[in-house]
Parts: C-alpha cells; structure tokens; sequence
C-alpha cells in the first residue's frame, strides 16, 4: 500500500517554492503552505480519506474559480429544492463553480461516494451540475453539500425544471434525426451507385424498379422522420404568414421523394431519393452544430446567473430569521442585511447604519452613507455593519420598476432585426418555384415531352436549387465564429448578435465597472513606505470595504492581524503596545478635518506620525490601447456615465476620449441612444450595472462583461470574461470577417447555381449529377467557412 | 440472381441493428456529457 502522503510531498514542495497555496494555488504568505486555514483542512481531508491523488492528476485552470474553501459563505436554502423520489431518496441538483478539470469530478463523486447515505452523486463536466441522490430526509442535504463545499468548491442548488430543458430536448431530436438521415443516406447512395453503375452496363427494369422499391422503402420513413426539424419550423413560419429558410428545403424534399414514388410505382427510370436525403443530412449537420455552440454560450450564460443568485434572510414577526428569495418578500417585510452582502430588495433602512457601494446601481464610485430612513435599493453592497431593511411596496417609484418599464419600451422600439438568411429565402422561393413551374410548361408545351418526363426534368431543377449550399452559408460561418469567440471568453447569447455587430459605426461605453476596474487603487503605491504599508493592510484584511480591498490587494498576500475592530463608516482600530493603531478616515484617526482631495485612508501608530493612503479609480489595463484599436477601426467612441462630472471628465482626458457625459440617470441614457439612432447611427453600448439595462435594451446591439449585474448580463447580446476590454475589439473584428465570408458563401452558392439550373433546365441533369453537384457545393461552401477559423487564429 | 435478395436482406438488418443500438444510446443519456465521458477513462479506482 503506497502512502500517499508521501508521494505528495513533491507537488506541496513545488506549491511552496512558488509561494502558492498547495490546495488552491492562489498566493501564499511567504513561508505557508496554504493561503487560509480552509485550504490547510481541505488538504488535510483529502489525505485523510486516501485521495492524495487527486493533487497530482489535477491542472489549474486559470480562467475557473480557485478552490479556496469560503466558511463565511451566504448559506443557501436547500430544503426547498430537494425533490422526494417515488422510491424514497431525495435528489437535488446543484450547479458546481470550480471545477478545474477531470480529477475535480473524480474527487467530488469519491467524497460522496464514501458517505454512507449518498445512492448517486454524478457531476457533469459539460454542464457543470452535480446530481445528488441520496436516502434519510432532507436534512441531510447540508451535511452533504457542506463536505463538498469544505474541499474549496461552491454548490448553488437550482430547480431543474426551471433551466432550459426545452433546448436540451431539440438537441437530442436534433441528434436523432442526424442519425436517422446519416444511416438512411448511406445505405440508399450505396444502392443508387449500384443502380447507376447498373444502368451504364445492362442492368434490366427488373432489378431496376426492386432496386426502386427497396430505397422507396428506406427513403420514406426517414424523409418522415429526419425532416422533422424543417417540416416544423416551415408549417410555424407559414402560419405566421412568412417563409424562412426551412419553406423552401420542406417543399423541396416533399415534392422530390412524391415524384420519385411516383417514378417508382410507375416503373420509370429515375429516382432522387438519395438527393433528399443527402440533403436533409448535410442540413442537420449544420443545425446541431449551431444548435451545439449557441447551447453552450448560453449554458455558460446561465451559469453565471446561476451562481449569483442568493436568497436574503427576512426576519419574521415572531424573531425567527429565515432566507428567501427575493421575489418571495412581501413589501413590508423586514429583511436583515449583513456585511458583506448585497441588499436583495428596494426598501428604507431601519436600524443600523454602514456604508453602502452602489456603483452597480446608479454608477457612483464613492461609498454612501446609509441612516434609519435612507432609500436602498436592490444591488447596492453593504460594507458595514449589518443593517436591517423595510422593503417598500412595489411602485412607480422603484429603481427597478422603472428600469424593467424602460427596457419594455426600448424592446418594442427596436423591431424586428430581419436575419439576412431569411431576407435571401424571401426572394429565393418565388424563384425556384417559378423556374421549376416554367420548366414543366416550357417542355409540356414547347418541348413536346410526355407529363411524366416533363415533371421529371421540372424535379430535376427543383432538386439543383435546392439550398443546400444557400442554407449552410450562414450557420456555417455562424457556428464557426461564435465558437472562436467563446474559445476567448465571448458568450454570445442571441442568434443575430454577430450579423447586427457587423454594421456598428459607433461604441458607447459606461464608465464604472466598465472602462474602469471595479476596486479602487492604491497611488504612488511604490511610493509608500513598505512597512506602513503591510501593517496597513494587515488590519485592512478585517474588513470589505473597497479602500480596505484595495489597500490589501496593492500589498499582496497578506496574514490578517487578529484582534481588529471595525466601526461602522469611520474605520478599523487594532490594539498594540504603546497605544492603538487606526486606520480610517481623517476624523476617526483624530486629525484636524481638511478637504480631501479624493478617496484616502490615514494610518495612525503611537510615536510615529500618521501616513496617508490615496486612492483613485483606475482604467482597465487595456483601455488605452483598445480605444486606439476601435478609433483606428474607423469607430466613433463615446463615454456616459451615472458618476459625477469630475472623475469621468478625467478619465475621458486620461483615455482621449472627446465625447463623454456625466450624472446620466438610465432615462437619459437611453434618450441618448434613441438620438444617436434616430441620427442613423449603430450603436454597440458596453455596460455593467443595473443603470444600463435599459440603455442595453435600447442599443442596436450590446456586450456587458461577466462581473455585471444580473440584470445586464441578461439584457446584453454578448457578455465578455475577463478583466480586460480587448474582448470587444475581438467581437467586432470577428463580426465583419464573418461578415465578408457570408457574403462569399453566398456568392459561391448562387454561383453554382447559376451554373446548374441552365443544365436542368435543358434537361441534362442526372440523378447522380444532383447529387454530386449538391455535395460539392456544401462542401465547398463549409470550406469556404473554416477560413474563418484559421485567418483569425493568428490574433 | 437471387444473392442480391439475400445481399439486400443482410446489408438492411446490419444496418438497422446499427441505427438501433444508436437509438438507445441517445435514449439512454449517453450523449449528455461528452466532457465528462472522456474524462472518466482516465480514473483509476483502486477498488
């Protein structure tokens, strides 16, 4: 038996060479093996129970959630999405942030496996969900979670009815449908070659027409079948009295397999039962490839919903406190507010008083001071002491409300986009049909051929124009930049967000959170005298609020000094000897009151005189450059913003921007982009907080990075990862070459059928011509695409 | 003459036996996490 304590000692020695915590790899003070006591007991866990492996096998990755155990985390009430199974066991389903590769699935399944009243615990690596089932009541969904939790992983429960099972189901008739249509085009082309390979020597209507009926009897049902998805989406479409892309390709492949039946009952001598299939193959295809790469942007969308969401804790009539989601809180409740955690309703505060970072609400990047009788609303943070809050009556009053209204409004506003595919099917289909119809005519009439060979050459042309090509040239392109884009970090969650980027002529951007990192920072950071410095932010790292963050992030990995007492609004004291030691503002440190030019701390230490820490907001690490890149793009750029004149009219100056405004309530942004529309500008706008969720709405197109509010990642068209603004640039760069490839698969595919529609016309084209003309028009037009993909790996 | 009957015959039940066991995989959930199914090869329980 190996000790496995043994054979890890080298990965813990390499962890403390590099000065990283040996369990979840973020910075360690110098000298420890571990970032905080929560990773010394993961570890110590994990040995105990024999899973050392699991240290050697597993690769960081940089991009997911470190597993850093959080004790302190908001606990999440289980008991109301446990689900009782008909044979007794409890079954919940939760969706699991940090999981950094195959040896973190392998780990999590192993701890529960060993508890004694789990039945299954199943992670899925793709979807990032853990299926829990288990015997002995719900209360044990705690303990359970609680033993995940304390290896480093965090665990959301969700309802599994309530996410997108209505996508997953199209997924899997997608997939069936393929199958069906891929073993059906096979074996019917492999019989159709013998045909047409017999028909060349001498092969006799015999074997002919049994060759007919036994690819009759093959092709039908999995016409019926596989068409499923086109036949569907065309009857809805034509109901609604419009034709899209699916109208032609359903009428095609109708009428193709009834004229080949036709053909087979009357003992003719072609069929094209393969040229539907191949068609109605090549299709699918390219719909579960779309479908596959939008599903994923969108799992991963509502995968950082889903672990935002959290339940505030209301304080009933009879004292008991209990959490619950926000939606479920009557006005007039009374919900406690903790420090640390995001007020979850509107409402007035009671008891308590803290300051309050709204910055997600109305942009602001200074704290407020909140009393008994201070409006908050949903968003704000609180960095206090704990606060207790009345929520107010829904009204037209709400920050809410009103952003909900504005976004109705800006919705209804935009119209309907109409994508370029179905702009191209509108004009297509009154032309295949009126050239099939002519050429039945032309040979009826003029060409003196009998009804059964002039509907034969008419099939012929009907099945050359069929939009095999012209169908594929979009979602080939689509599927292909939007998975390079999330390769980058890009979800792209609507289906015309790429088509719509391509014609933006102007970007607007909000200013905090968005060109501006969230955390304020340290200046003259080096200026600093070090020592002051790490003793600042040893007592800093008591506290959340964003001046106490900053100081500790400028220091680096810092042990937090015991003993700290926090005052609510006015700063941290600490006991040492000879005195006490503050940190706060001017006043709380006992210093004559002066104006303060920004943001700043003091530092106050018996025998030695205070020092000062100041603060400013600064721009994202690539702002400057991706400014350049948009203006050098040929892109007009603008800044508004919910802050004061003063810091966003600096900034401007700092980044070049000429255009920018200030103290822009969500009414004015939006009046804003209606004015740039109505001038026929179109406007991408970038934006994170609740004050932009109309202004998102009401953009042509919209991107929010991932830190935003829930609010605005749900109203952008793509959301960005990431502490960096190049992402945008990469969108819109993405977006117009998908832009000139489309247009060339769209030249490419009407080209060819340029060419062919002539040959069907006079009558020339075979069965077996279709068909290989089809597939190599598909096929070129796929490789026409995946252009895209190299051309931009170079970036 | 009469081989292409059993030829047909033969090449039909292999290759419906085919699209049903796909079939069932689908239906069995097999499909569900590709991710995952590469990964667990890689486990290796002692036990």
């Amino acid at each position: 038996m190996t000790d496995a304590a043994v054979l890890d000692r080298p990965a813990v020695a390499i962890a403390e060479a590099q000065g990283v915590c040996a369990h979840c790899g973020s910075a360690a003070p110098r000298g420890n093996r571990f970032c905080c006591a929560g990773c010394a007991a993961a570890y110590d866990t994990i040995q105990r129970l024999g899973f050392g492996r699991y240290y050697r096998q597993r690769l960081l990755d940089p991009a997911v959630r470190a597993p850093r155990p959080e004790p302190a985390a908001a606990r999440h009430d289980l008991g109301r999405h446990v689900a009782v199974q008909p044979d007794g066991t409890c079954a919940l389903m939760l969706a699991v942030d940090g999981l950094q590769c195959g040896a973190c699935v392998w780990l999590i399944e192993s701890v529960l496996a060993r508890d004694a009243a789990v039945v299954n615990g199943r992670v899925n690596l793709t979807t990032r969900r853990l299926r829990l089932v288990w015997r002995g009541g719900a209360d044990e969904a705690a303990r359970l979670v609680g033993a995940v939790e304390a290896l480093g992983y965090r665990l959301v429960p969700f309802d599994a009815g309530a996410l997108a099972t209505a996508a997953d189901r199209t997924a899997r008739k997608l997939v069936r449908a393929l199958g069906i249509a891929g073993f059906a085009a096979g074996n019917v082309m492999l019989l159709s070659i013998g045909e047409w390979a017999g028909l060349m020597q001498d092969m006799g209507p015999a074997t002919r027409d049994l060759l007919h009926w036994v690819t009759a009897l093959l092709a039908l049902p999995a016409i019926a079948l596989a068409g499923q998805p086109f036949f569907a989406s065309a009857v809805a479409a034509l109901r609604h009295g419009r034709t899209n892309m699916d109208v032609p390709i359903s009428l095609g492949v109708v009428l193709v397999a009834g004229i080949s039946l036709a053909d087979t009952i009357a003992d003719g001598t072609h069929t094209y039962y393969e040229s539907a299939l191949m068609l109605l193959f090549f299709l699918l295809v390219g719909r579960l490839l779309d479908h596959r790469a939008r599903g994923r942007a969108r799992e991963a969308a509502e995968q950082l919903l889903l672990l935002r969401t959290s339940d505030v804790t209301v304080q009933q009539a009879d004292g008991r406190s209990v959490r619950r989601p926000p939606e479920q809180v009557a006005p007039g409740d009374r919900v406690l507010v903790a420090m640390g955690e995001r007020i979850g309703v509107d409402g007035v505060v009671e008891t308590g008083e803290s300051p309050l970072d709204s910055s997600l609400v109305t942009g602001e990047s200074l704290p407020t001071a909140a009393r008994p009788g201070t409006r908050v609303f949903a968003g704000m943070l609180n960095l206090g002491g704990p606060l207790s809050v009345r929520a107010t009556a829904t009204g037209a009053g709400t920050v809410l409300a009103e952003c909900v209204r504005l976004i109705e409004a800006a919705e209804a506003r935009r119209g309907r986009f109409v994508v370029l595919a179905d702009r191209v099917a509108r004009a297509y289909v009154p032309a295949v049909h009126a050239a099939a119809f002519g050429t039945f005519v032309g040979w009826l009439v003029f060409g003196g051929a009998t009804i059964s060979q002039a509907l034969l050459i008419a099939s012929a042309v009907l099945i050359v124009t069929c939009p095999c090509a012209l169908a594929l040239a979009v979602p080939a392109v689509q599927v292909i930049a939007s998975s390079r884009l999330f390769s980058a970090g890009i979800l792209l969650k609507s289906p015309t967000a790429l088509e719509r980027l391509a014609q933006v002529d102007t970007v607007v951007f909000d200013k905090t959170g968005t060109l501006t990192e969230p955390l304020l920072v340290l200046e003259h950071a080096t200026e600093t005298p070090p020592e002051a410095l790490r003793l600042a932010a040893g007592i800093a790292a008591a506290s959340r609020h964003p001046l106490a963050r900053a100081l500790v992030a400028a220091s680096g990995p810092t042990v937090a000094t015991e003993g700290v007492t926090e005052h609510a609004g006015a700063g941290l004291s600490c006991p040492a000897p000879g005195g006490e030691l503050r940190l706060g503002s001017r006043s709380f440190c006992g210093l004559p009151a002066a104006a303060a030019a920004g943001p700043e701390l003091w530092l106050t230490r018996p025998g030695t005189p205070p020092v000062q820490f100041r603060f400013v907001e600064r721009p994202r690490a690539d702002a400057a450059p991706v400014l350049a890149t948009l203006r050098a793009m040929g892109l007009a750029v603008q800044v508004l913003s919910g802050d004061r004149a003063e810091p966003v009219a600096r900034l401007a100056t700092e980044l070049g921007i000429a255009e920018w405004q200030a103290a822009q309530s969500p009414v004015d942004k939006v009046a804003t982009l209606t004015a740039l529309a109505a001038a026929g500008k179109h406007v991408l706008m970038v934006g994170d907080g609740l004050n932009d969720g109309p202004a998102l709405a009401a953009a042509w197109v919209s991107a929010s990075p991932a830190t935003a509010a829930d609010i605005s990642q749900t109203m952008a068209d793509f959301v960005f990862q990431g502490s960096k603004l190049r992402p945008v640039v990469l969108a819109l760069t993405t977006a117009r070459q998908a832009r000139n490839v489309i247009r060339q698969n769209l030249v490419l595919s009407l080209g060819y059928n340029a060419l062919t529609v002539p040959l069907a016309i006079a009558g020339l084209v075979m069965p077996w011509l279709a068909a290989a003309a089809m597939s190599a028009s598909s096929l070129l037009v796929i490789s026409n695409s995946l252009r895209l993909h190299r051309a931009g790996a170079g970036r | 003459m009469i081989v292409i009957l059993y030829l047909l015959a033969a090449s039909l039940a292999l290759g419906g036996g085919g699209l049903a066991l796909f079939l069932w995989s689908l239906r069995s959930g097999q499909y569900e996490d590709l991710d995952g199914a590469a990964q667990r090869i890689l486990f290796d329980d002692d036990d």
